[in-house]
């Protein structure tokens, strides 16, 4: 038994730096971060968001899933001897030597309010709560924002012409961390704009399949239920018999 | 590490166990390994970190006083409050309600719109978020959402399938209204929007996941839990319900009856507190990734602390199944930057297969989770059949190449941007090259006790979604979480609404947190440590050692 024990802590001390914090006596590499201006030392391995934490910050805005999923680390950084101001988000971007960095602790952007029950299913959403997508100029700054790649002007420019499934297709991966508004000379919420089309496009444009319709009128009459009160009422020797009896589904 | 080669992401080292792999494709393709028996799963979860030796310890105080639960767990249980009757005046309600739903995840977020739409005017609802309301593990939720829907896969096949992999400590009524409810949760998410992947004839596409008999996942290419949950977040902010974002609770109030009566607020970033008095309170804070358990890294948002657990249990909550944990499968191993991240279990319902150093499949890819990490790390530490990482770190192969190989060229792209934007961005291409996994952290399997409709045993205290125990038993389903947070989170909703129809506000006082005070000095021990957490502490050790507080 002592080997297994054994194993939990080898596996335990092979992720240490992760779960406890890099030891500055096991880096090997280092470079230089400026957040908000102010230089930092910091292990080169380091993502922008793990980087800070090292130099001392306690995260509470701009830190949420840690994984690239949440949109709440956007970040705004420029390489030393550069013009250009670039994003990305901080879990996920590593840092690099000379990198000057802020996150973007909120988005005090419009988002509209309405009930998708009484919306109609064209372009007059858009214009009803977001206006200001005509005023798009095309100068793709947003798309240049995008920490997820995504082409956001093209999304823009299919709720302006009323196509609900273009413009979900295009927006779908966005994690609403809102630096395309933030950029936008035109002040368009993007994000948000692509939300509502894409909720649109959920409710109105594709359809509830007809085998979920027929399953919930199955249950509505109550067809599993004697099935199912037995399954309650089972031991779990019956449960296991059961369990082990069951027949997998082709794979066709 | 410049004397290091790279090549497409990967060190040299690695790249020569990645040509066996490549090389060993097209052998593997139609010879999967197959499925356990119940015995051999019985063998393998003997490396499970649950099942290996030591890392838990019995509770001394409270409604679980005997039960074993992980260290930390129990660490966190039995700790001294933050804040004590001194410190704040409870008489003062700085915000009234009916319900108050705390966690603004899928399950707190379905609780508040259910509870409206069942008579709740929206002013009398408040949902408290720790962090933003989205900080929650739902939103990063990606494989897919299980709902018994076609005419082969009924109700009673989500039920076994559930109750079998959790190896039959579920709670039989639960994990019904789990299965029953399951196309309702469909259905109302159809209304209120949500863009499912769908066949050209308006079917769902449905995926296997690990322990399922049918393919019964329901996903949103490999985003479910983020579209999922932006459509519900978006429903409850154009409704205009309440939220306080960055301002967890961290303590409850009781009346002299032991009934739930509110909480108090704190803002994390002013340090002021604020009251809440409450006629129903539903807890919806999640799981304790966060607590790094056997010191595995975790796929868990930043606030996954297990807080609501502390906060029910000073207030009498009985838990059930907390000594599990669930780690999933396939985290990623390499890069460091991403370790411990989640590689979703899709890739292997699509056909993804682990593989070790040799170009060997050596498990049936989709056995239930724990089992599945078990004979990962069985095949790394065990049989030494894994690959170590610039870093130290062990793991085996997924051979994501092997989904296009099967459904055709385009299908990654497609089925799994967020995993191969992620990778893209450590210059690793997972359509051509296979990624390193190794287990970890996922997912509270048990926690507050409840019946059917999330209530518990203390009154005006109901909870919803992972901080809550028994509808899976001792190992969770893959695309049961984001269905349970939703079920539950709907039920609780509805069942607070009927409850503050007939009640009244109670007193507000910390007389459970007394008690329990009592009983910590009365067990020995120590009031060194403090909860609820909040958040880890993740600074650098040099930094916090010249740290000081000059305010």
């Amino acid at each position: 038994m002592s080997e297994s024990k054994t194993m939990m802590e080898r596996i335990s001390e092979s992720t240490r730096s992760l779960t406890t914090g890099v030891d500055s006596r096991d880096v090997e590499h280092w470079v230089t971060i400026y957040i908000m201006g102010r230089g930092y030392e910091v292990p080169a391995d380091l993502t922008i968001m793990t980087a800070m934490e090292f130099a001392g910050y306690k995260l509470i805005r701009s830190c949420g899933c840690r994984q690239g999923f949440c949109g709440a680390c956007a970040t705004v950084f420029r390489r030393e001897g550069q013009y250009k101001l670039e994003s990305a988000l901080a879990c996920q971007t590593r840092v690099e030597d000379g990198m000057y960095l802020v996150q973007i602790p909120f988005s005090p952007a419009e988002a509209a309010y309405y009930d998708i029950e009484s919306e109609s299913y064209d372009y007059s959403v858009f214009s009803k709560h977001y206006p200001e997508v005509a005023r798009c100029v095309s100068c793709n700054t947003c798309t240049k924002a995008c920490p997820q790649d995504l082409e956001v002007m093209d999304y823009i420019q299919s709720a302006i012409k009323g196509d609900f499934e273009s413009l979900a297709e295009q927006s779908f991966d966005c994690i609403q961390c809102g630096l395309c508004a933030l950029r936008c000379p035109a002040e368009i919420v993007h994000y948000n704009v692509g939300h509502l089309g894409r909720r649109m496009f959920g409710r109105y444009g594709s359809p509830e399949p007809e085998h979920l319709k027929t399953r919930l009128a199955e249950m509505e009459r109550g067809e599993f239920s004697s099935a199912l009160d037995a399954l309650v009422g089972a031991s779990t020797k019956k449960l296991k018999e059961l369990y082990a009896a069951r027949v997998r589904e082709s794979d066709e | 590490m410049s004397e290091v080669k790279y090549i497409g992401g990967y060190p040299e080292h690695m790249r020569q166990s990645i040509e066996i792999v490549n090389r060993s494709r097209a052998k593997r393709k139609d010879a999967v390994p197959a499925a356990m028996s119940a015995e051999q799963r019985q063998e393998t979860l003997q490396v499970h970190p649950d099942y290996a030796p030591g890392g838990k310890r019995e509770l001394k105080i409270g409604p679980n006083k005997g039960d074993p639960v992980p260290v930390p767990v129990a660490d966190l249980l039995e700790s001294y409050p933050l804040i004590d009757k001194t410190d704040v005046d409870l008489s003062v309600a700085d915000h009234e309600v009916d319900v108050m739903i705390i966690g603004g995840g899928l399950a707190g977020t379905a609780a508040a719109l259910l509870a409206q739409d069942r008579g709740v005017e929206r002013e009398k609802i408040l949902l408290i978020n720790k962090l933003r309301h989205g900080d929650c593990n739902s939103i990063m939720a990606e494989g897919g959402t299980q709902a018994a829907d076609r005419p082969i896969d009924p109700p009673d096949r989500h039920f076994l399938d559930t109750i079998g992999g959790g190896h039959y400590a579920n709670k039989p009524d639960v994990v019904r209204a789990l299965v029953e409810d399951a196309p309702l949760v469909m259905h109302w998410l159809e209304e209120l929007g949500v863009v499912f992947d769908k066949r050209d004839n308006g079917d769902y596409v449905e995926n296997w996941g690990g322990g399922t008999s049918a393919r019964r996942m329901h996903s949103c290419r490999d985003y479910t839990g983020l579209e999922e949950f932006r459509v519900l977040r978006d429903e409850f902010r154009a409704r205009r319900i309440p939220s306080i974002e960055h301002s967890p609770a961290i303590e409850l109030t009781t009346d002299a009856s032991g009934r739930v009566t509110g909480a108090v607020l704190y803002n994390l970033e002013t340090g002021a507190y604020h009251v809440v008095s409450a006629k129903a309170t539903v807890l919806a804070t999640g799981g304790f990734g966060r607590l790094h358990i056997r010191g595995f890294p975790t796929t868990n948002h930043y606030g996954a602390t297990a807080d609501g657990l502390v906060l029910a249990y000073r207030a009498g909550a009985k838990l059930r199944d907390a000594d599990t944990v669930q780690y999933h499968p396939t985290g990623a191993a390499y890069p460091v930057q991403i370790v411990g991240f989640l590689l979703t279990e899709k890739l292997r319902s699509a056909g993804a297969q682990p593989i070790n150093k040799d170009g060997e499949a050596f498990v049936f890819p989709l056995e239930p989770r724990d089992v599945e990490a078990s004979a990962i790390i069985r095949e790394c530490y065990v049989r030494e059949n894994g690959i170590t990482t610039p870093s130290g770190l062990r793991g085996v192969w997924l051979d994501t190449p092997l989904i296009d190989a099967i459904h055709g060229e385009g299908y990654i792209e497609r089925a799994f941007p967020a995993m191969k934007r992620m990778y893209a961005r450590f210059d690793i291409d997972i359509t051509v090259d296979p990624v390193l996994i190794f287990p970890t952290l996922h997912y509270q399997n048990g926690g507050v006790e409840t019946d059917p409709d999330g209530a518990t045993n203390i009154e005006g205290l109901w909870v919803a979604g992972e901080v809550s125990g028994g509808v899976h038993g001792k190992n969770r389903l893959m695309g049961n979480s984001t269905l349970g947070t939703m079920v539950f989170g709907r039920r609780a909703g509805m069942a607070a609404a009927e409850y503050v129809r007939s009640a009244t506000g109670g007193q507000r006082t910390f007389q459970h947190v007394e008690s329990f005070v009592n009983a910590l000095e009365g067990a020995g021990v120590a009031p060194e440590r403090r909860a609820p957490m909040l958040l880890p502490e993740y600074r650098g050790k040099a930094a916090l050692a010249r740290m000081i507080d000059v305010w």
